[in-house]
């Protein structure tokens, strides 16, 4: 392969003064300057928060206002920073969910430990525990930064479910039971 | 005693002197930090930001249109701004030399204050007699003493250098005298160039503000000395220690440079005599290459009355924000130069052009009268 020494040209007069370079320059600032600002007035406005943004961690409710969670403990064991503790209740036989196995007492994920990781989201197997769109989670002590139960419920809202398990489930309980099984 | 004392108190002419150097520092003052915010503004503007919007007082707040606009374009912020640097805990560190330490800003303000009260900023008649508008009154003084006043602000800046007894206002001090003289040759040399050009021998007032103003009732200098023009600009941003030669400041390097160990108001002062130096470094440039209160270039005058006196002024003044506005526009654009760059800009670029130039119209004149 021939070998093409490339010149290495000197500079002209004209750039050796830095002039040139320096109204080239101006020109970009002044570009800048027309053009209209990107700052976002962050307290007034908000961000657009894009559907799969991994924010807050949330329990959600299914369309029927039930809770999903079983308290299966899984997003407990797989959390790499622990960030998640659940006291497994039962839950009472004359309940209409009562089908559901387990639910938890209580369930804590404390934020100052939490790393936005989505783990959770992803071992769960009932989608009940949703990293949604809220990015902004403060508190005044380091209590407050612990969500609780009612917290996360509060947070999380229904998400739509098409799956609709635990109806389905008592649906198939109350056929079997019908047919004498 | 008591007529001395009676003399004093009762003498209008006290009262008159009192009241126009509070005017003159209040104008300083507004104009300092109105530059400020054109600074904090523009620097917003060209970095894709919106810049200060939010101070806003309730008072004015409740104006309908105007308390929103103000607040928008942050015409507040000064006052804030301002407000602050005289609230602020104005300490004093043990390590200092402390008499040179407080005299350091007033030092660096006193010339920038003293050459403001001297500049010429248009003209009026009364009773068929010519007075220049300015500050003070018959403050026709001449090019040679504003130059000789407002170099004189570099002390403050080796004063408060060595005062701070510390090592980076040192370097700060060091490299802000040696940059003046660097310059001050180069600009002085421009200067001459347009004096050479204007004043003609046997003249009164050979180096008048006033009458190379009215030299430049048609052409104005700088389309006939742009090389002059030219080397006297780059020298007014070295002088005035702007970008891309603010050395004695240059925070990468030198933390703050002469004013590190400055806080609250005497930094202040340092700010307010900085942009005061911004301001007489346009001024004088307007005055001698861009035609002073002339509207545009071969524009006459139109009568003398104070209409005629009021656009002069309003010229002036425009120029002036323009000029203000050049000096943060090349700031945000223009990386520093380093120390040995700028010194041997001043010596081996801008010294031997502006003495060939001088040398060309000396030889221009002597063939051509």
């Amino acid at each position: 392969m021939a070998i093409k020494v490339v010149e290495r040209r000197p500079l002209t007069l004209a750039e050796r003064t830095y002039l040139p370079q320096i109204f080239a320059g101006l020109k970009v600032t002044w570009d800048n300057m027309v053009r209209p600002p990107v700052t976002l007035q962050y307290p007034d406005e908000r961000p657009a928060i894009p559907q799969n943004y991994r924010g807050v961690p949330t329990l959600v409710m299914d369309p029927n206002g039930r809770e999903k969670c079983v308290s299966c403990q899984l997003c407990e064991f797989v959390c790499p920073p622990k960030a998640i503790r659940i006291t497994p209740g039962e839950i009472a036989d004359d309940a209409p969910n009562a089908h559901v196995e387990k639910a938890p007492k209580e369930f804590e994920i404390n934020m100052l430990r939490c790393i936005y990781c989505g783990l959770c989201q992803e071992v769960c197997p009932e989608e009940a525990i949703w990293l949604q769109s809220q990015y902004s989670m403060t508190g005044l002590s380091r209590e407050a930064m612990v969500n609780n139960k009612a917290k996360l419920y509060e947070l999380g809202g229904t998400l739509p479910d098409h799956h609709h398990k635990w109806d389905k489930k008592k649906e198939e309980a109350e056929r079997q039971a019908h047919e004498g099984h | 005693m008591e007529p001395l004392l009676h003399d004093l108190l009762l003498s209008p002419a006290w009262y008159f002197a009192a009241a126009r150097g509070l005017t003159l520092i209040l104008i300083v003052m507004t104009i300092a930090g109105y530059s400020v915010l054109l600074e904090r503004k523009a620097s917003a503007w060209i970095q894709g930001r919106i810049g200060p919007n939010r101070t806003i007082h309730p008072l004015i707040g409740w104006i309908p249109f105007l308390g929103t606009f103000l607040q928008k374009g942050g015409f507040i912020q000064p006052a804030a701004d301002g407000g602050k640097f005289l609230f602020k805990e104005d300490a004093l560190p043990g390590h200092v030399r402390k008499f040179y330490y407080v005299l350091a800003p007033i030092v660096a303000l006193a010339p920038a204050l003293a050459v403001l009260a001297m500049l010429p900023f248009g003209e009026f008649f009364h009773e068929g007699k010519r007075y220049a508008v300015s500050l003070t009154q018959g403050a026709d003084v001449g090019v040679l003493l504003m130059f000789a006043v407002s170099s004189l602000g570099v002390y403050g800046i080796a004063l408060a250098g060595w005062s701070a007894n510390s090592k980076f206002p040192f370097l700060g001090a060091v490299r802000g005298a040696a940059q003046l003289i660097s310059y001050e040759l180069a600009m002085g040399l421009s200067v001459l160039t347009v004096f050479l050009a204007t004043s003609a021998p046997g003249q009164d007032h050979g180096l008048s503000l006033v009458a190379m103003v009215d030299a430049q009732d048609g052409a104005w200098n700088i389309l006939f000395h742009p090389v002059a023009a030219l080397v006297f600009l780059i020298c007014v941003f070295a002088e005035t220690n702007r970008h891309p030669f603010d050395m004695p400041e240059s925070e990468t390097d030198l933390v703050g440079g002469f004013h590190t160990e400055y806080g609250a108001f005497k930094f202040g002062i340092f700010f307010v005599a900085e942009y005061s130096h911004m301001v007489i470094g346009s001024a004088l440039f307007i005055l001698m290459f861009l035609g002073g209160w002339h509207v545009l270039p071969w524009l006459p005058t139109i009568g003398s009355g104070w209409v005629a006196s009021l656009i002069g002024v309003a010229a002036f003044f425009l120029k002036l924000c323009f000029f203000l506005f050049f000096f943060v526009w090349v700031r945000w654009t223009i990386p520093r130069f380093r120390y040995d760059q700028v010194m041997r800009i001043g010596w081996r670029v801008l010294l031997p052009l502006a003495v060939l130039n001088l040398l060309a119209y000396f030889v221009w004149y002597a063939i051509n009268g």
